[in-house]
């Protein structure tokens, strides 16, 4: 099948669905990382995971597309449901991923791929081939990572790494938007790069969650209250709260949550 | 180790005593060192100089008696007085390449299996067996060619390339088991270790990210291997097998041992064939004549601008390699 292109401002045809998780568990081999966490984030709108370092929220997101099991001794129980798609039991591990894109806290182009290559490997590995349907999706992945002003002109000169580093992030945002996700996981996008580019990545995420559910995980509190209508506390392994964005920043119910956004720890 | 005071107040107040005998040391022992340190270092430059001189002043007589033309004569006939390198160097050249196409496949499976496929338990015991591979001594692989391979090539293997392929021409009759091929088996074995352990820590120098990266595309486990490492470790794994080439040129005790010691030129893959570092090692000490002994060092010679070459590519491959290796370190940080 080809998948269909949108043009530019439109939506795709198919609907970002919503993710639900129940009594997630998962383990770096003795180490209990994740525990029990319920939670349901809604489609097309952005939920921020907040925390301090080692509280999970990582390993959470990792969880959703099935990266998690990639390490070495690690270990996943519970259920993550993507629109109905119970992800571990009723799936290939490579199609989730597919679906469920992702972008990483340190941005990671190939070097020795162009900048259009780069773009086009998710699209090459999924067995398409045809120059017009790959030229159409790299220059619709480029414009919604708001990055093909800056490098249409260098297409296929320029390699991925000889990029400015919030360049390449929005790069590996264009990357992972070009196999037509439909859920987007963002892993700290915009904790290597400086306030310009922090800035744009936001700026970005705010336009892109009309049409993907997106999960970001982020240090930021201040992120976490621009862009995301939900947000999620992680402590220790586990969700302490869960709620409105507004809610969790103006009037939390757990104690710790209260410690956590006034800065007393973390 | 002195017993450490830990009473209180002993590190407020330190008992009062003369200043510290400071003694700077005589200027002359840097100056010395730094002048031995020189001679170190210039010596191999003039070593690499001598080498290349001595071999230059002593293949002079055969330089001048063919010319280039010893690069492409056939006859080596000592009696007749008539020398060309034709036949040593596509030996040499021909059983090296030979050598690389059995050993590169299968170096680089091996430094994948290591790397990724391996259980964690055995990583160490593969590796460990890998390199001790490469510690034998190439006279021990030149024995058990010959008693072991040998043996099976003349019985199983040649017969059974004969059957299969014998219409190509390149595996007829007759089949000694000394020949061109058995001498690339020996040469691959030899070469494997280096290959396989070089490029299994070139791919583990390719930060995991990479990897994940294009896991994260919804790629399989091969997908990733072949996109995440191996396509960024390629410029130094192309070096690596350089270098094992270089090895190959020269090694000289196993080849010796089985290629059957022959100079002619035959597209014949179970023929005897004969390298620069076997007309060597075989002719040298019985070499009667200026003329017979100037063309085997002329033969010296060639050998080692091959090598040179080699290696000198081999080198620039790796250094390009990593220094788009920093780039990727510098973007890590």
């Amino acid at each position: 099948m080809v998948p269909s292109v949108p043009e530019p401002g439109s939506t795709p045809d198919t609907q970002a669905p919503d993710i639900q998780v129940e009594r997630l568990n998962a383990w770096y081999g003795s180490a209990h990382t994740l525990r029990d966490v319920t939670l349901h984030i809604p489609a097309r709108q952005a939920t921020a995971l907040i925390g301090p370092s080692g509280c999970g929220k990582s390993t959470f997101v990792r969880c959703l597309n099935r990266m998690h099991e990639t390490g070495a001794g690690t270990r996943v129980e519970g259920s993550v449901r993507l629109g109905g798609l119970d992800i571990y039991a009723a799936a290939q591990a490579a199609d989730i991923r597919r679906r469920v894109g992702m972008v990483f806290q340190r941005p990671n182009p190939f070097p020795t791929m162009s900048v259009y290559d780069n773009v086009a490997s998710g699209l090459r590995l999924n067995g398409v081939r045809r120059k017009r349907l790959l030229d159409e999706v790299v220059e619709h992945s480029l414009r919604q990572a708001a990055l093909w002003d800056e490098v249409k002109d260098s297409l296929r000169t320029r390699s991925g790494a000889n990029l400015s580093l919030g360049q390449q992030q929005r790069l590996c945002i264009a990357r992972a938007l070009a196999v037509e996700p439909e859920v987007l996981l963002l892993d700290e996008p915009a904790s290597a790069l400086d306030p310009i580019s922090t800035s744009k990545i936001e700026d970005l995420i705010y336009e892109l969650k009309t049409r993907y559910t997106i999960v970001l995980v982020t240090h930021n509190m201040q992120q976490a209250a621009r862009v995301a209508e939900r947000t999620g506390f992680f402590l220790d392994g586990a969700l302490v709260e869960f709620d409105e964005t507004k809610r969790i920043f103006t009037n939390p119910r757990d104690r710790l949550t209260e410690d956590y956004i006034t800065g007393r720890f973390g | 180790m002195p017993s450490l005071d830990l009473t209180p107040g002993s590190a407020a107040a330190p008992s009062p005593r003369s200043p510290i005998p400071f003694v700077r040391s005589s200027r002359w022992a840097d100056l010395a060192f730094s002048a031995a340190i020189r001679t170190c270092a210039f010596s191999l430059f003039a070593i690499v100089l001598l080498l290349v001189a001595v071999l230059f002043a002593n293949a002079s007589l055969s330089l001048h008696s063919f010319g280039w033309s010893f690069l492409s004569r056939s006859s080596w006939d000592p009696v007749a007085r008539s020398f060309g390198s034709l036949p040593f160097l596509f030996g040499t050249l021909l059983s090296s390449l030979l050598a690389l196409l059995i050993a590169v496949p299968v170096s680089l499976g091996v430094a994948v299996f290591v790397l990724d496929i391996c259980p964690a338990p055995f990583r160490t015991f593969v590796a460990y067996l890998t390199e001790l591979l490469a510690a034998i001594p190439s006279i021990v692989y030149g024995l058990w060619g010959l008693f072991v391979l040998v043996p099976l090539m003349r019985r199983f293997a040649g017969p059974a390339l004969v059957r299969a392929f014998g219409w190509t021409d390149l595996f007829r009759e007759p089949n000694f088991g000394m020949s061109l091929l058995t001498a690339s088996f020996i040469l691959a074995i030899m070469i494997v270790p280096i290959i396989a352990s070089v490029s299994r820590d070139l791919m583990r120098a390719v930060p995991g990210d990479q990897r994940e990266a294009v896991l994260a595309l919804g790629a399989t486990r091969w997908e990733a291997l072949r996109l995440g490492v191996l396509r960024n470790a390629r410029l130094g794994i192309l070096g690596t097998v350089l270098l094992g080439l270089g090895r190959a040129l020269g090694e000289t005790m196993a080849v010796t041992m089985v290629i059957g010691n022959h100079p002619e030129i035959s597209a014949n893959l179970l023929a005897p064939s004969y390298t620069l570092a076997s007309v060597l090692a075989n002719e040298f000490a019985e070499a009667i004549g200026h003329l017979y002994l100037s063309s085997l060092v002329e033969i010296g010679l060639i050998l080692l601008l091959i090598s040179v070459l080699v290696n000198g590519l081999a080198r620039a491959l790796v250094w390009a390699a990593t220094r788009r290796g920093d780039g990727l370190q510098r973007r890590a940080s």
